[in-house]
């Protein structure tokens, strides 16, 4: 088992290598020189040269990946041209608002996919399975942004039960530091539910098919404790990975709703950043965002190994 | 008797199109989500084609008096706040989606395919071309959009080619999965048997098995690429202002969302109906050509 934790570790060193490896070039392969287009439209030639200097964008293209990767490795990230601020400090104060819509709609998500996928598997063709397969479709259909301004408009606008708008940190107190970020959070979290509980669902009928389900039955077990002990443990490896996977298309849905509620988050960082052309800000974020979306399901995968004892590479 | 010589005569030579129509009309006919689907999407592309016959104005007119007026008469879909009509706009908005929404969706494929069976023919590509799909499939999807965006520019051809890229890695993955189980079917053996060379294997025997995922994957992607579009549009990473699309309408309008939520609520219906309508299609392809897909969700 050590060995295929070890293995499974090492084998992010290749994707982790490569992201970066993409996050650089990103600027450099695109036609047009990085210093005109930061530069923008009034930038004399004089004005280019000097920002290629500064940008060390007149050494050699492999000298430049080595000294941003060095870089990288002791944790800078570059400094953003528009600000003059360290990207990595920008990181970090925007962290909290999204860690914390990002947290509150996977539980949102959880709460919502897992029951739904059970029953509709346990009840397959009834109205509980088709409607809840009518909310999957609906959820991939519909923009979170149009969600977002539908329920301002019921739930702040209409009946001011929430804030249209804004951030409380937590230091402000946890009841509105709540209330800033459920409208968001359950929008994202509703969102990202529909295709997790198709795949529960899905995952759970193969399961309940299985000898050893009729045998729980038989034996008299409770209806809950069959569904939720014998089944739901068996499909967790499926539901865990689409779990994990599913984080990719929530930020996606954090990077909109942050702009849809003025929140001061990564996202926000990230699309001012595009406004303003600041490339070491993207970078630095797409990286942070990758290497985090690499890690936890490097962790969901470390997790099988204790749900599925059959895992043991 | 009277039904088996029913079947019978249906069995009797018709072309091949014609026995492939009625079978996609019985398809349409036990599916109605499906039929929905095509309905929708015939329906927006009626409004995309026919949009300045449809009692529509000029969609980037200004009447600056007409500003934040209510759906009405006059403007079915109420006006935005420099008072162009919502109506119209929504109507040349559908334009813009479903030529994103096919676009991406045949890039992707032609991509996916091509790198697909590259990667399983090919064990030395494959290693290249496989981790650089991780690398770029660790990046979410729409971030790399819109990093891309960033550096393209804003215009209807960089949002096809920043979607195309995000999502070709995954497209590949399936095709070369794909190739690797047919390769190692028993007719593909034959072939080879009987002496077929690999362009001939892979031109029929190969190619024709990734029709029908590939028509599935395809819906799905039109799906996705038409909901990422107006989202990079409705952030001002996607098509250009000046250019009418539902995420552009919705974007603009936003600061008006509590006083004018029409600017919001009409092309985002439209959206919504659209992208439904071509998921709900993807499903219906996918029971009707390959149940053994559904797992593919």
């Amino acid at each position: 088992m050590r060995r295929y934790i070890v293995q499974r570790v090492l084998a992010i060193i290749p994707v982790v290598a490569i992201v970066s490896v993409i996050t650089f070039s990103l600027i450099h392969i695109v036609p047009g020189d990085p210093a005109t287009i930061l530069g923008g439209d009034q930038a004399t030639e004089a004005d280019i040269a000097r920002i290629q200097a500064r940008m060390g964008l007149d050494k050699p293209i492999y000298e430049q990946f080595a000294i941003w990767f060095w870089n990288l490795l002791q944790g800078d990230l570059g400094v953003s041209p528009a600000s003059k601020y360290p990207v990595g400090k920008q990181i970090l104060q925007r962290l909290p608002p999204t860690v914390s819509i990002g947290i509150y709609a996977l539980v949102v998500q959880a709460m919502v996919a897992l029951p739904l996928g059970v029953l509709s598997a346990w009840k397959a063709n009834s109205w509980v399975d088709r409607s809840s397969m009518v909310f999957a479709v609906l959820a991939f259909s519909i923009p979170v942004f149009w969600l977002e301004y539908n329920l301002i408009y019921l739930l702040a606008v209409k009946v001011p039960w929430f804030p249209a708008l804004g951030y409380e940190p937590l230091s402000a107190g946890v009841g509105p530091w709540l209330r800033s970020i459920t409208l968001p959070s359950v929008c994202v979290g509703l969102i990202s539910a529909g295709l997790v509980a198709r795949v529960t669902r899905s995952a759970m009928l193969e399961v309940l098919n299985a000898d050893y389900i009729r045998t729980a039955r038989s034996k008299g077990l409770a209806e809950r404790v069959v569904l939720i002990r014998h089944a739901l443990r068996s499909a967790a490896v499926p539901i865990m990975t689409i779990l994990g996977l599913s984080l990719a298309g929530m930020i996606g849905g954090l990077v909109i709703s942050e702009q849809v509620f003025a929140i001061p988050g990564m996202g926000r960082l990230v699309v001012d950043a595009v406004s303003n052309r600041d490339f070491p800000v993207i970078q630095g974020v797409l990286l942070i965002i990758a290497l985090s979306y690499v890690v936890v399901n490097l962790v969901i995968d470390l997790v099988y190994v204790y749900l599925d004892p059959r895992i043991r590479y | 008797m009277a039904q088996r010589r029913m079947t019978l005569a249906e069995q009797t030579p018709t072309t091949r199109v014609q026995r492939s129509t009625t079978e996609a009309f019985r398809a349409l006919r036990k599916n109605p989500n499906m039929a929905f689907g095509f309905v929708v999407l015939t329906f927006m592309l009626f409004t995309a084609v026919f949009a300045p016959f449809l009692g529509t104005s000029d969609p980037t007119f200004l009447v600056p008096l007409d500003r934040l007026i209510p759906p009405g008469s006059d403007h079915f879909f109420g006006t935005d706040h420099l008072g162009r009509d919502v109506y119209s706009r929504v109507m040349y908005g559908s334009r813009v989606s479903l030529q994103v929404g096919a676009g991406v969706a045949l890039s992707v494929i032609a991509l996916g395919l091509f790198f697909g069976l590259l990667s399983g023919y090919n064990r030395f590509l494959d290693k290249i071309i496989m981790r650089i799909a991780d690398g770029l499939m660790s990046i979410p999807s729409f971030l790399l959009a819109i990093a891309l965006m960033a550096l393209l520019g804003p215009s209807l051809r960089n949002v096809i080619i920043a979607l195309t890229v995000a999502s070709v890695p995954e497209t590949t993955r399936l095709v070369r999965a794909l190739v690797l189980s047919l390769r190692e079917q028993e007719y593909v053996s034959a072939a080879r048997a009987v002496g077929c060379g690999p362009v001939r294997i892979v031109a029929r025997h190969v190619l024709p098995n990734t029709v029908a995922p590939v028509l599935v994957l395809g819906s799905f992607i039109t799906a996705a690429a038409i909901i990422s579009e107006a989202g990079l549009s409705f952030l001002g990473a996607g098509i250009p202002a000046d250019t009418p699309s539902w995420g552009n309408i919705m974007g603009q309008g936003r600061q008006y969302n509590q006083i004018a939520i029409w600017i919001l609520f009409f092309p985002g219906l439209f959206l919504s109906l659209t992208v439904l309508g071509a998921n709900l299609i993807g499903d219906g392809l996918r029971d009707t050509l390959d149940p053994r897909l559904r797992r593919l969700a």
